[in-house]
């Protein structure tokens, strides 16, 4: 069972003051991700940058997430991991490093960390795709993965998806 | 200052404070087994039987058809199981209703596996269970039909009345949950035509370990206990004598304080119509007018209910709510998917539910936060709706 105790000192900071939270203007890509088991849905969006030494650096980074307090939790975590990474460095992140930074999880919400993670891959797979790069294996695995839960998601939440394209096209 | 507004009432009560009174001496004094020969027994058992008469006028039962258990839990096994193991030579079919307790549900699960039959009723999109649909599922086999009364999720009241005619017509038991009715909404097991009746102590300001099940008399059931022949043999232990002394006190109060209802739906439709009209994309689930006086449930789109409530909670507000992320086995409340809600509606419904020391300024406080709170949630959400 958890209660407010089984969570970290840590995760209630992340949930009490997000960092990098919002929409982000001109994203150079986003990844979309949704969970088929508890219905969390999570948007990172990133900025990607050459830096000094000519390699591609993640310079922004903000999330949207509708889901519960480790959800926003891993949310925010993750935007402070990879903010000022090189892709490169991003790609190799794990739900391990985000528990790590949050003090640690409950077990019945290691499934947000894995969100979190997902949510960064689909992210660099459509910035990748985006610029006709080639795409590591494991990654296009992984997309294969996000882009299933994410259509079963998105048809959950059908009505407000609808509603959010419209806003996009009106803006 | 640090606020202690609870709106958990439907979870738990905290024991009221002449309930405790009442209870005190049976701990330490008047401590006796209620089936000792001597004095110290005959007192115990004479304040039991004392208890036993003020619950059972209550409802209008003769005071041996109460038989007193640990909890409401126990009551609705009781009442499921042993009457389904005594009577199965008639038939072994069960109607349960979709939105039932857990206590209710997973023991009418358990009986399937054990070669009984069960139809679990749909409900209409307040919840209410429909009489016509009741009779349709009656069958030739067909032994017991278990109801609750006031729904502890969305707060719908079933017209026991109207059920209990239908099953008695065509000659089943009627068992009806009251765990959160009972002391607030008046029941009489005879013009309403009920058999079995689950109440619990613990919801009306009565100490936890205790609760009870009426049972018309005349009726077989198999005692889930076996022992020293308690409670006419049907529920053997030792008798919890405080608690049920605090659990007839907590009902007699309950009984004497009828205006409280009135007190409680005023407060309840402020909160309600509060929230409505205050914070956009939110809805009521539950039936608006036959509903508990105390409970409030609500949807919050686009923001999810545990995280709400842990918001709420930073601001000594305490609720509860119906999201997959606050269940142990990550599924949303079958109660509100029963009702034909979506998954996302259970996602972010919070039950509100109020009781003897909530007061205006609670409400008023609850719904301040709420503005702030969802609005700020909802500033995470990639779901904003349609402005």
């Amino acid at each position: 069972m958890t209660n407010i105790n089984s969570y970290s000192k840590k995760v209630l900071e992340h949930f009490k003051n997000p960092h990098n939270y919002g929409k982000m203007k001109n994203p150079s890509s986003i990844g979309e991700v949704g969970n088929i088991v508890c219905g969390d849905v999570m948007f990172l969006y990133i900025k990607v940058d050459k830096n000094k030494k000519n390699e591609e650096m993640i310079k922004e980074i903000t999330f949207e997430t509708y889901g519960c307090a480790a959800a926003i939790a891993t949310s925010s975590a993750i935007t402070d991991l990879v903010k000022g990474k090189t892709v490169e460095e991003a790609l190799k992140i794990n739900k391990d490093n985000v528990i790590k930074t949050l003090e640690g999880l409950p077990s019945i919400k290691i499934h947000c960390s894995l969100l979190a993670i997902d949510a960064l891959n689909e992210a660099i797979f459509n910035y990748l795709e985006k610029q006709k790069r080639s795409i590591p294996k494991s990654l296009l695995k992984i997309h294969e993965k996000n882009k299933k839960e994410r259509d079963f998601v998105e048809k959950r939440n059908s009505e407000w998806v609808k509603a959010e394209k419209i806003a996009l096209k009106t803006k | 200052m640090v606020k202690n507004v609870y709106l958990d009432y439907a979870s738990t009560t905290p024991v009221d404070p002449r309930v405790l009174k009442a209870m005190l001496p049976y701990f330490s004094k008047k401590f006796g087994n209620t089936l000792s020969f001597h004095d110290k027994g005959a007192e115990a058992a004479e304040a039991v039987e004392k208890a036993r008469k003020q619950i059972a006028k209550i409802i209008n039962a003769k005071p041996s058809e109460i038989i007193f258990t640990s909890s409401a839990t126990e009551a609705n096994n009781l009442a499921i199981k042993g009457l389904a193991l005594a009577n199965k030579n008639r038939g072994k079919h069960i109607i349960i209703s979709s939105i039932e307790h857990d206590s209710v549900s997973n023991t009418a699960d358990w009986l399937r596996t054990q070669g009984f039959e069960i139809t679990k009723l749909p409900v209409n999109k307040n919840g209410l269970v429909s009489s016509k649909e009741l009779e349709k599922a009656i069958r030739k086999d067909t032994i017991l039909v278990s109801i609750i009364h006031g729904n502890n999720e969305i707060g719908t009241v079933q017209d026991i009345k109207l059920l209990g005619n239908t099953c008695r017509k065509n000659k089943v038991y009627f068992h009806i949950d009251c765990a959160q009715s009972f002391g607030k909404i008046k029941i009489d097991v005879e013009k309403d035509n009920i058999d079995l009746l689950t109440a619990s102590s613990h919801k009306i300001y009565g100490p936890k370990g205790a609760g009870l099940l009426y049972i018309k008399s005349g009726i077989l059931i198999t005692p889930l206990f076996h022992g020293g022949e308690h409670e006419r043999n049907l529920r053997s232990s030792t008798l919890n004598v405080p608690a049920i002394v605090g659990f007839a006190k907590a009902a007699e109060i309950c009984w004497k304080e009828k205006n409280e209802n009135k007190r409680l739906s005023k407060l309840r439709d402020k909160l309600i119509t509060g929230i409505l009209k205050k914070i956009p994309h939110t809805k009521l689930n539950g039936d608006l007018k036959n509903r508990l006086a105390n409970n409030a449930n609500i949807t919050f789109s686009f923001i999810e209910g545990e995280s709400l409530l842990l918001e709420l909670n930073l601001a000594g507000i305490f609720v509860s709510t119906g999201s997959a992320c606050s269940s142990p086995k990550l599924e949303p409340s079958h109660v509100l998917m029963a009702i034909g809600k979506n998954a996302e509606d259970a996602h972010g419904s919070i039950r509100f539910s109020l009781g003897r020391w909530t007061t205006e300024e609670d409400i008023n406080y609850a719904l301040k936060i709420l503005l702030k709170t969802v609005e700020r949630l909802r500033k995470f959400s990639p779901f904003k709706g349609k402005s």
